[in-house]
């Protein structure tokens, strides 16, 4: 196909794309005239029954948990996929290994860099339990609290460089917790049957709003999904780096 | 509102061309940072904070960081590639 043709092409197909996405962002635009019945009970609905304040969060975590358990176990089967895809392959066992994005290699990382790592890593954990632990009262919970805490890793990582980061890491407990983190949220959820309800059904007490306790189940969901989330990270981020491993070549 | 809206969405545009267009390998991971950065931005102003949040973090640190792993490796099996073809015919010449 010729350069021109492919320009035009490219350029009908941009604009069939711009005036669609026109017609489809032009109810966003208008805040104040929800067309959706949905949304719109959903935002009436959600203090006066469940007693918390993030809309969201009571989607995510009580209205439509079942759809949640589904996205949970979609992150748990491709981190397992990612990690059997990229296990450590035969030739490389019992070799001294090299990271080779370490740029500092013989020296070690400088003073400056290492001392800015650890006082970075205690503020990000910090702010990655809070955003876990209040996604019933404002905008947060497991899946962006649980990714928080997993770049507290990553900072270790880019300081300390991959050994450190593998020794920190210790492997089989992030894999115990990433499965105990997706099994609570499908314990949690059997709980109301111990009441004979159905699967996910909010049996615990709602709690007073605008307290940490507040919510019922969903805080639980939260931080079992927090624990899930952020020990897959993890799993993902040390499989990826090991990829990164070459043998020292003897020369 | 509909200004800033109308604005980021115009910067997701450019950002979004400008990651397509960069051939420059190892300036990639750069340009697709600040893109992410410009969508978590266009989350926040879209009134969606929690989306932004993710995004902030998959966006703006996950990816470039996956995108600068897989240039390294190339990198690194190109060279050795290469030093291999030089030895190999370097035993042939003798």
């Amino acid at each position: 196909m010729r350069r021109s043709w492919r320009m035009l092409l490219f350029f009908a197909g941009a604009a069939g794309i711009v005036c669609l996405f026109t017609l489809a962002a032009e109810p966003i635009s208008q805040p104040r005239d929800v067309r959706n019945r949905y949304a719109t009970a959903i935002i009436s609905e959600t203090f006066s029954q469940r007693n918390i304040t993030d809309a969201v969060s009571a989607v995510n975590f009580d209205f439509r948990g079942f759809d949640t358990v589904g996205e949970e176990f979609i992150l748990f089967v491709s981190v397992l996929g990612s990690l059997v895809l990229l296990r450590m392959v035969e030739d490389r066992k019992g070799k001294v290994l090299r990271d080779a994005l370490e740029p500092w290699r013989d020296v070690g990382p400088s003073d400056a860099i290492r001392l800015w790592i650890l006082a970075m890593i205690a503020p990000k954990v910090t702010f990655g339990i809070y955003i876990v632990t209040h996604g019933q009262l404002t905008p947060g919970g497991g899946f962006q609290g649980g990714v928080i805490l997993a770049t507290a890793a990553l900072i270790l990582y880019l300081g300390e460089g991959f050994t450190v980061f593998r020794d920190v890491i210790s492997h089989p407990a992030t894999e115990i917790v990433e499965g105990a983190g997706a099994l609570g949220f499908v314990v949690i959820g059997m709980l109301a049957w111990v009441w004979g309800q159905p699967f996910l059904t909010n049996v615990l007490p709602l709690g007073k709003a605008h307290e940490l306790t507040s919510g019922g189940t969903m805080a639980l969901i939260s931080i079992s999904t927090g624990l899930e989330v952020a020990a897959g990270f993890i799993l993902l981020l040390y499989a990826f780096l090991q990829e990164n491993l070459s043998p020292v070549e003897e020369t | 509102m509909i200004y800033l809206q109308i604005a980021i969405l115009g910067l997701v545009v450019a950002g979004g061309t400008m990651v397509a267009l960069s051939r420059k390998i190892s300036g990639q991971p750069i340009i697709v940072s600040v893109f992410g950065l410009i969508l978590s931005l266009m989350f926040m102003v879209f009134q969606a904070p929690d989306v932004a949040l993710s995004q902030i973090v998959v966006g703006a640190v996950g990816l470039p960081l996956m995108i600068l792993l897989a240039i390294a490796k190339l990198r690194r099996d190109e060279q050795m590639l290469r030093r291999k073809r030089e030895s190999d015919s370097g035993k042939e010449r003798e």
